[in-house]
């Protein structure tokens, strides 16, 4: 096959509504090329979040639906059970699966629902124009924390895959970034892991992926990725958090 | 085959009559008076091949219900008043993104944690709206096991029809009591091809269930088709039941549990030479205005009969517009009106034509 740039079957050619220097595009284009490199396309349904990725659908040339603010994983629960046959991933940022949502996906994860939640922290509301997520760093500072998030009032940065490697029918729970052409791949490379556990029917995966605002971390792009690999990786640790795709089956 | 008639609760059989409706995805949460509904799902909705699941909580419950008719499958969930004001979102979303749920109420006392007495406070909600936005519910009232059996089945039916949820307005009573009860299906309907559900998008462009429509003026041409369906429904969706009405003094006006109250005070009251007849609106959105307004337009009184401070009658009284008198019996926080204060308030009504009859009689008891 020639190689080059190629538009992923899997996306559609429309102009995103994303900001500069936003994370979601690279997040929609690895989604979309390991659908593509898995040639399962039609047989995959997607659910949306409310937040900035609320039209993801317009973006991902799937079957896809909308979900009420949080109550994604939920949704995403009846579409696999409906559906067991079918590749079903939902698309989540923080406040929608760490704030609002935080019932729903933690009880499809307790629960084992064997589909995928592609968690997009970029710790802070973006479509509300930048308050503080469940996922907001300490010091910083959100529209709603001015003088930065203060533990002692906000409490701390909820890491959302060690919550989850808690509950016992957890499979796979990873974390990655998108800071450089390498971590880039990385990351790609654990959708397909967490899409693996799915087709193998052995539970619940999650992709966790930190991910750029510069809008509302009032930073450049440029300086927006550098500050990932400077602090958002001390309260995020990258890498794979649980994986007992070995030992279930 | 021979007809089957069986002895059941009301919860159960609307359980029953979902999985014979064709209802194989449930999605439930431990609310009384409905726990029986629930716990039988639990056992034979996976017998029958579907899924159970006790959610989370009511917002999950009708989110799920919200995933899998977005997956063309019949899904339903029940609760009682508590728990129906947290799926009002979620009702709300399947409205807007046209999605055939049934969900059942068996109303409690209220509001706030209320008791768990039998109800109808929930009346407002159930017709006026309850979650957010422009949408109209289906909203049908069984007054017996063996209808809140088969009322549950057509509900689906009319879900696929018009893709609407339709509430079931039940209560705690129905609920809880045991009735013969025969399932009978409604005439099958055709219904229409589900060719927005998600399947995968395998040989044919991709398919998007939402409500949500940013572009300035999109949101309006859909709220437009919505209301087109809703006038649509008032035209032919009409349900109501009358029992004597053509020769009564006074028409109660009521609906579930407080119809049969009536109907026994009609027997009790025929004894001393006051005829109460009965006029039983089935659905409750949309209301039998029509009907209502002939017999006011004949200058027949009305008295409505609720177990609430009074929510349905306001529906009667813009009905009549002032026509003919409306009266008002009704009791809240749970429990059911008497017929002696059915019977006083309809001697009352037949002598004075007072349009304000004291509720406050009503309620004492």
């Amino acid at each position: 096959m020639a190689k080059g740039y190629h538009r992923p079957a899997a996306l559609t050619p429309a102009r995103t509504h994303y900001c500069p220097g936003c994370g979601h595009g690279i997040a929609h284009r690895l989604v979309a090329e390991v659908i593509d490199e898995r040639g399962c396309r039609e047989r995959t349904i997607g659910i949306a979040p409310v937040g900035c990725a609320v039209i993801a659908y317009d973006y991902l040339d799937i079957d896809m639906t909308e979900a009420a603010h949080g109550r994604t994983p939920a949704v995403a629960t009846a579409v696999k059970r409906c559906n067991p046959d079918k590749l079903v991933f939902s698309y989540q940022g923080d406040g929608d699966l760490a704030a609002i949502g935080a019932g729903e996906m933690l009880h499809a994860a307790n629960r084992g629902e064997n589909f995928t939640i592609i968690f997009i922290n970029n710790a802070v509301y973006g479509m509300t124009s930048g308050q503080m997520a469940p996922t907001t760093l300490v010091n910083m500072k959100t529209a709603t924390t001015p003088l930065g998030r203060n533990p002692a009032t906000e409490g701390c940065p909820i890491r959302v895959c060690e919550l989850l490697a808690t509950l016992g029918r957890t499979v796979f729970l990873a974390r990655g970034t998108l800071t450089t052409p390498r971590n880039v791949r990385e990351t790609k490379k654990l959708i397909h892991r967490a899409f693996d556990v799915q087709e193998r029917g052995l539970g619940f995966s999650m992709v966790e992926i930190l991910s750029p605002c510069p809008t509302y971390w009032r930073l450049r792009p440029d300086e927006a990725m550098k500050f990932i690999e400077t602090d958002m990786v001390k309260a995020f640790p990258p890498g794979i958090i649980k994986d007992t795709s070995a030992e279930v089956q | 085959m021979t007809e089957e008639r069986i002895l059941i609760t009301g919860n159960e059989a609307a359980g029953e009559a979902a999985i014979r409706a064709g209802c194989r995805f449930y999605f439930g949460y431990p609310i009384t008076p409905q726990n029986e509904l629930t716990a039988y799902m639990a056992q034979h909705v996976p017998e029958a091949g579907g899924v159970f699941i006790q959610a989370e909580s009511e917002l999950a419950a009708i989110n799920m219900c919200f995933g899998a008719a977005a997956c063309g499958q019949r899904t339903m969930t029940s609760s009682s008043s508590p728990g129906v004001s947290l799926k009002q979102e979620g009702i709300s979303y399947c409205a807007g993104a046209e999605l055939p749920v049934v969900i059942i109420n068996v109303m409690r006392g209220g509001p706030g944690l209320g008791n768990i007495e039998p109800a109808q406070g929930d009346y407002f909600q159930a017709t006026k709206g309850g979650g957010h936005g422009d949408y109209r519910l289906i909203v049908l009232a069984p007054y017996s096991v063996e209808e809140f059996a088969n009322l549950t089945m057509l509900a689906f039916d009319l879900a696929d029809l018009y893709r609407i949820p339709v509430l079931l307005l039940a209560d705690g009573q129905l609920g809880q009591m045991m009735e013969p009860c025969v399932f009978r299906k409604p005439p099958p309907l055709e219904l229409p091809p589900k060719d927005w559900a998600l399947t995968g998008a395998k040989g044919r462009p991709k398919r998007i269930v939402r409500s949500f429509f940013l572009p300035a003026g999109i949101l309006a041409e859909h709220c437009k088709k919505l209301q087109a369906k809703y006038e649509l429904i008032r035209q032919r969706e009409v349900r109501f039941e009358e029992r004597d009405v053509e020769e009564a003094d006074v028409v109660c006006v009521a609906y579930g549990t407080s119809a049969r109250i009536c109907l026994e005070a009609a027997r009790l009251a025929a004894k001393s030479g006051l005829r109460i007849g009965l006029f039983r609106p089935i659905s409750l959105w949309p209301f039998p205005e029509q009907p209502i307004r002939r017999w006011a337009e004949r200058g027949k009184k009305f008295l409505a009969v609720e177990m609430s401070a009074g929510q349905m009658v306001e529906d009667v009284r813009l009905t009549v517009e002032g026509r003919s008198p409306v009266g008002f019996v009704g009791r809240c926080g749970g429990g059911t009106p008497t017929t002696a204060q059915i019977i006083d308030a309809a001697r009352a009504l037949k002598k004075s034509g007072d349009t304000i009859l004291s509720s406050k009689k009503g309620e004492a008891r």
